[in-house]
C-alpha cells in the first residue's frame, strides 16, 4: 500500500520521519511540560569541544585568523566623542572551506551522518548553510540534497540566493529550487521520506556544538594578541545558532565577562511567506525577521528543541538597517582590503557604531565574514532592488522603511545605535511557551527554565507569569 | 534550446500544490499562486520543452517535471554599476585619508 502523501497525512508523520531523520530521540530531555534538559541534550547528543576540532581539522574548517581593523577604528574614532572608539577586530570566517561560519555547523553535522551510516544529507536553507553542507558531503563523500526558497510566482530569485543555488551546485549538490512558502518543510518531509538521508538541520545539537570553536578560537586568538578578553563580541542574529554557539565557545574558553551581542538588519513590516514581499528583501538572512520569531519561539524550528537559543545568552540587541550594512560592506572594503558580503556585515555594522560609546582602552570582536561575488555584493543586491521597486537614496537610515526604500548613509556619522528591548523580547519568550503549551499553572521546574532560558532573574519571571495570570505549583 | 536529448543537463518544473492547496497559515497573496518547484537532472529521454520528461539528478534520483531549459545558465551576476557605492567609496576614503591619495 503506498504512503499517503497529502500535506495532512504527511505533516502528521513529522515526528516519525525526523526521528529517523535525525537519529536522536528527543523525547527523553522532556520533562512533560514546558522545561526540558537543555544541558542534558547538548552533552548527549552533541560532540566535546575536543571532538569538534579534530572533526573540523579534518575537513578544513576553522582557525580562520582574527585581524584588527585599524582604518575603521580610526574613523569610529573621528566620529566618536574625545577618548571614545574600541578598538574592532573581526574573525575572518570567510577563510572557511565554503565561505563561511556555516562551514562549522556542517562539519559536525556532516561528520555525524556519515558515522552513523546515512548515505546523504538534506538540508531546507536559502542561505550559505546549503553551501557549507554541500562543501562537507562533497568531502565526506555523501550525496546532498538543498530545498532552497528561491523564487517569487514570475520566477524571479534574489541575486543572493541564485549565487547561493550555484555554489551549492558546484560542490556537487543537487538543488532543488521552490517559490514562496512556507509548505516547503511539507516537502522536505517527503524527500527525507524517499530518500532515508540525515535531516542536516540548522538547529541539532551537532550543528550548534559545531559553532562553538567559533567562539573558543576568538577568546584564545584575542588572549594571544591582546592577553585578556575582548569587553564586546558582536554576532550577526538570525536562526539564534550563531549566538548560541558562540556565545558557549567563548564560554568553554573561560572568557564568562565577555558582552554578547546580537544584531539584525530591520526588515520589520515585510512578510516573510508573502508572494510580493518576498523579493523587496535586500537581506535574505540576519534580519528581524527571523531574529525575533526564533528568539521568541525557538522551537519553531524543523527539530522537535531548537539547539540555538539566542535569548539564553544574549546581553544586547542591535538593529541596523539594510542602507547601513551596504555602506559599511563598502568600507570594509576600501579601507580594509576586505571585500566581503553585505548579509554577514551586519555584526560590523552594529559594532561600527557600538565602538563609537565605548572607551578607546576596550575592544570589540566583530564575530563573522562572509564570501561575496556575483549575486552576493552590495552591487548586484542594489540593482536588484531597484529593479523591484525600492528607492536607493542617501539620507537618514532611520527614514529606512523596509520594502520601500534603502537609505545609505549620507554621512558614517549617521551610522547609529539601535537597542532593540530584550525585556520585551524575554517577555515575548515566556508569553508564547504559556500560550503554546496552554497552561495556567507551571512547575517550579518551568519556573527556573523560564529563568534560564530568558538569561533574567526570578522576578523578571514572577513578573510576567503574573502579568498573564499563571501560578507556580 | 527547443528540445532535449537523452543525456542533456536540464531543468524540469512541476506544480506542488495548486491555489487551493496552499497551507491555511500563508498569507492571502501567496495563496492566489501555485507551489512551484524546479530541479535539474540528465535527460533520461529526448523530450520537447513543455513536455513531461523524466530525469536523473545528481543524487540519482528519477523525478518527472515538465521539460524548462536545456544547459541552464546561471543569470546572476554582478547588476548594473550602482554610482551611488562609488560616492561612498570616494566620501569614505576622503574622511580617513583626506584630499587625492596620491599626493
Amino acid at each position: 500500500m503506498s504512503k499517503d502523501m497529502s500535506y495532512a497525512a504527511v505533516m502528521g508523520r513529522k515526528n516519525e520521519i525526523m526521528k529517523k531523520a535525525i537519529g536522536i530521540d528527543f523525547s527523553v530531555f522532556e520533562s512533560g511540560s514546558i522545561s526540558f534538559d537543555y544541558e542534558k541534550m547538548m552533552r548527549e547528543t552533541g560532540y566535546s569541544l575536543d571532538e569538534i576540532q579534530k572533526i573540523q581539522v579534518e575537513t578544513c574548517v576553522g582557525n580562520t585568523p582574527l585581524v584588527e581593523l585599524k582604518n575603521l577604528t580610526k574613523l569610529a574614532r573621528k566620529l566618536a566623542p574625545k577618548g571614545k572608539g574600541a578598538r574592532i577586530f573581526m574573525k575572518d570566517e570567510a577563510a572557511n572551506p565554503s565561505g563561511s561560519f556555516k562551514a562549522r555547523r556542517a562539519a559536525t553535522s556532516v561528520y555525524h551522518a556519515k558515522k552513523n551510516g546515512y548515505k546523504g544529507v538534506l538540508t531546507a536553507t536559502s542561505g550559505n548553510y546549503g553551501a557549507a553542507v554541500a562543501s562537507q558531503a562533497s568531502k565526506r563523500g555523501l550525496q546532498c540534497i538543498v530545498l532552497q526558497e528561491c523564487y517569487d510566482s514570475r520566477m524571479i530569485g534574489q541575486p543572493e540566493i541564485l549565487e547561493k543555488q550555484r555554489a551549492c551546485e558546484a560542490y556537487g549538490a543537487e538543488v532543488i529550487q521552490l517559490s514562496v512558502g512556507p509548505e516547503l518543510f511539507y516537502y522536505f518531509l517527503t524527500l527525507l521520506e524517499e530518500t532515508g538521508y540525515f535531516n542536516a538541520s540548522l538547529y541539532t545539537p551537532f550543528g550548534i556544538a559545531g559553532i562553538e570553536t567559533l567562539g573558543y578560537e576568538i577568546a584564545m586568538q584575542f588572549r594571544e594578541m591582546m592577553g585578556k578578553d575582548p569587553d564586546k563580541v558582536v554576532i550577526t542574529h538570525a536562526g539564534g545558532g550563531n549566538v548560541t554557539g558562540t556565545a558557549r565557545g567563548l564560554l568553554k574558553a573561560g572568557a564568562k565577562d565577555v558582552e554578547i551581542v546580537g544584531a539584525s538588519v530591520d526588515l520589520s513590516g515585510l512578510h516573510m511567506a508573502s508572494d510580493k514581499d518576498f523579493n523587496r528583501k535586500s537581506f535574505t538572512t540576519g534580519h528581524t525577521g527571523f531574529g525575533i520569531p526564533f528568539a521568541t519561539l525557538p522551537d519553531r524550528s524543523d527539530v522537535p528543541r531548537n539547539a540555538a537559543r539566542a535569548l539564553r545568552y544574549l546581553d544586547r540587541y542591535l538593529i541596523v538597517k539594510q542602507g547601513e550594512v551596504f555602506y559599511m560592506t563598502e568600507a570594509l572594503s576600501v579601507l580594509e582590503g576586505l571585500e566581503r558580503g553585505p548579509a554577514g556585515n551586519t555584526a560590523l555594522t552594529a559594532a561600527f557604531a557600538l565602538a563609537q560609546e565605548m572607551d578607546e582602552d576596550q575592544t570589540i570582536v566583530v564575530q563573522e565574514t562572509e564570501y561575496t561575488g556575483a549575486g552576493k555584493h552590495p552591487m548586484p543586491q542594489l540593482t536588484f532592488a531597484r529593479e523591484n521597486g525600492i528607492e536607493i537614496l542617501f539620507g537618514n537610515p532611520d527614514d529606512d522603511v523596509p520594502g520601500k526604500n534603502i537609505i545609505l548613509p549620507a554621512n558614517p556619522s549617521d551610522i547609529k545605535l539601535r537597542d532593540f528591548d530584550l525585556e520585551k523580547v524575554r517577555a515575548s519568550y515566556i508569553k508564547n511557551c504559556i500560550t503554546n503549551n496552554k497552561v495556567n499553572e507551571i512547575t517550579k521546574d518551568d519556573f527556573d527554565f523560564l529563568i534560564k532560558e530568558t538569561k533574567s532573574d526570578s522576578k523578571f519571571v514572577g513578573d510576567v507569569l503574573a502579568e498573564l495570570n499563571v501560578k507556580i505549583k | 534550446m527547443k528540445s532535449a536529448k537523452k543525456g542533456d543537463w536540464v531543468q524540469i518544473h512541476q506544480i506542488l500544490l495548486k491555489p487551493g492547496e496552499r497551507a491555511p497559515q500563508v498569507p492571502e497573496d501567496t495563496k492566489k499562486v501555485p507551489l512551484e518547484l524546479w530541479i535539474k537532472g540528465i535527460a533520461l529521454h529526448d523530450a520537447e520543452v513543455g513536455s513531461i520528461v523524466e530525469i536523473k539528478t545528481s543524487t540519482g534520483r528519477k523525478v518527472k517535471g515538465t521539460l524548462r531549459t536545456v544547459n541552464p545558465r546561471y543569470n546572476h551576476d554582478f547588476g548594473d554599476f550602482v554610482p551611488e557605492l562609488l560616492k561612498v567609496d570616494m566620501q569614505l576614503k576622503e574622511i580617513l585619508f583626506g584630499g587625492d591619495i596620491d599626493e
